[in-house]
């Protein structure tokens, strides 16, 4: 069976983060990518980052998946796209399903000694009559289309939820050409950055705060969407319903932690409303509950690209100092340095919620590791 | 409340501190960093050659903007992620000033243009004449328009009106 000494799952921003700090120290890195490209969902972020401007801020989220993806290849990280991970087995083996061609697979085997999962998350749905219409889609998916694959879904778009994601998908869809008919929002605020939906309403894209959808009509696919004001029960106010003429229905709903691998590794998980629902938790290394098993980005919780490529900086750092590539003092600094940007990351709006359920998984982590249950 | 609706008012960055003085204005183009809630993101700090905002450490803080330090030349309004920072001037007439904007659609728009202007709820409040459009290689695909309008909408006037 093949060796190898880290192998990364998941080529995003945390897990190349990993493989180049891992790969710097000196160390053999293999990057197992499911898409045809590493990148994850820097791929088709067009706007610019937020952050530190000692840290990317203000660069492309495009040209920052172009970045990461050359120092990987001038280390020599060896990218292994269109693979498939199936599972992480006994004794660090992590079984491949390579895609060839369309009928050619190629099935290996490999066992590291470090493995990271850094599979990232997946987009919540959300069930309301007419949901299964063609038209109906998650907004994730939507920017997928029309950023990376140059397809426009759609004409009219209504927006379910006002978190960043939505906001952002709304520009760039109104970038691409189609007419915004509106974000819905069952929260009496704005969810996401407010700069976000200040660059919408000055276009003239109503948000609807307070409101949700109560039904996508049409015969073969959506042709309307029935918004109305929502209680604090989340029933609707009776007469209060705006019917909007719409081709797609974007769900915008958040995310949750894609957490098959390290729940088949047996990771201990916690679960945070803050984070996105149930992650693995792990310590100051990103080390899971399980040795030799990292975890990093929005695998283990969910937040932005920017806290996912520190976290994987921190991963890769530790794992380099593990396997005896960099001496304990200088990796103690390294980590320390990623933990401090980090929590600038973590400062102001909604900061407060995340460093308190970070400070869960370290907390849980530790007990655990002690035995506790 | 702009968490309501994601429409900022002056009423709301006067309150807060951030809108640059008549006085100000009347000097010539000055920068308005219209960003009222904390975000960890700071780099119209570092892109002002004049060091007129500041920010500091903790990258949350709100940009504060020194009015008597800023050389109104624009290098924050593409800087900003946000796209929360216009340029605006007073100073040349007492009948029109101007205000400056990031736009990133597509379009034909040239200097000289008259085109409907926008406030920051998208509505048309008044007509206005381009005066300029810059797309520089540092501000990557982020141009800036220039807007003349009536003196009394350089407050309001944020884009160009969409049409529906």
């Amino acid at each position: 069976m093949r060796q190898c000494e880290v192998l990364v799952i998941g080529g995003g921003p945390a897990g190349l983060s990993a493989a180049i700090e891992a790969a710097k120290a000196g160390a053999q890195v293999v990057v197992v990518e499911t898409n045809r490209e590493v990148g994850g969902q820097l791929v088709k972020q067009t706007h610019k980052f937020f952050g530190s401007s000692r840290h990317r801020a203000g660069t492309r989220g495009i040209d920052i998946a172009k970045i990461l993806r050359k120092q990987c290849e001038d280390l020599h990280v060896e990218l292994k796209v269109n693979s498939l991970v199936m599972g992480i087995y006994a004794d660090n083996v992590v079984a491949i399903d390579e895609k060839k061609s369309l009928t050619e697979h190629n099935i290996e085997r490999i066992q590291a000694k470090k493995i990271v999962i850094s599979t990232g998350a997946s987009e919540n749905s959300i069930r309301f009559p007419g949901w299964t219409l063609p038209g109906v889609m998650g907004a994730g998916a939507i920017q997928t289309m029309c950023n990376y694959h140059r397809v426009i879904p759609g004409r009219k778009l209504l927006m379910i939820g006002s978190g960043s994601v939505g906001l952002i998908v709304c520009y760039q869809l109104m970038q691409a050409g189609a007419e915004i008919v509106g974000i819905v929002e069952a929260l009496p605020h704005i969810n996401g950055y407010a700069v976000h939906a200040s660059k919408l309403t000055r276009e003239g894209i109503p948000i609807y705060t307070g409101y949700t959808i109560k039904e996508a009509r049409g015969k073969e696919r959506v042709e309307q969407a029935v918004i109305a004001k929502v209680n604090p029960d989340w029933s609707t106010v009776p007469g209060s319903e705006i019917v909007l003429d719409t081709d797609i229905v974007a769900v915008g709903a958040g995310l949750k932690p894609l957490i098959g691998m390290a729940h088949m590794s047996g990771c201990e998980f916690v679960y945070d409303k803050a984070l996105g629902g149930w992650a693995p938790c792990h310590n100051k290394n990103m080390e899971s509950t399980h040795k030799g098993i990292y975890v990093a980005g929005d695998t283990t919780g969910l937040e932005e690209a920017s806290t996912a490529i520190e976290e994987g900086t921190i991963s890769g750092i530790a794992i380099a100092e593990s396997l005896g590539y960099i001496p304990k003092d200088k990796a103690k600094t390294l980590k320390d340095e990623g933990w401090e940007r980090l929590a600038g990351l973590r400062s102001g709006f909604k900061g407060e919620d995340r460093v308190k359920a970070k400070m869960k998984q370290l907390n849980r982590y530790d007990e655990v590791m002690k035995g506790g249950k | 409340m702009y968490l309501d609706h994601g429409v900022v008012t002056k009423e709301e960055l006067i309150a807060a501190g951030h809108y640059p003085s008549e006085a100000r204005m009347k000097k010539g183009p000055v920068a308005v960093c219209e960003c009222l809630q904390k975000i960890p993101c700071n780099p119209c700090e570092s892109s002002c050659p004049a060091h007129a905002i500041h920010i500091g450490e903790n990258i949350s803080n709100l940009p504060e903007l020194c009015e008597d330090k800023c050389i109104g030349c624009g290098s924050c309004v593409v800087a900003c992620s946000g796209l929360a920072i216009f340029l605006l001037d007073k100073s040349y007439s007492d009948k029109v000033g101007s205000v400056s904007f990031p736009y990133e659609y597509l379009n034909n728009y040239q200097k000289g243009d008259v085109v409907k202007a926008a406030d920051r709820s998208g509505k048309n409040v008044c007509m206005g004449t381009i005066k300029k459009i810059i797309t520089t290689p540092k501000a990557d695909h982020t141009t800036v328009v220039t807007l003349e309008v009536p003196i009394e909408y350089v407050d309001e006037v944020r884009s160009i009106y969409r049409e529906k």
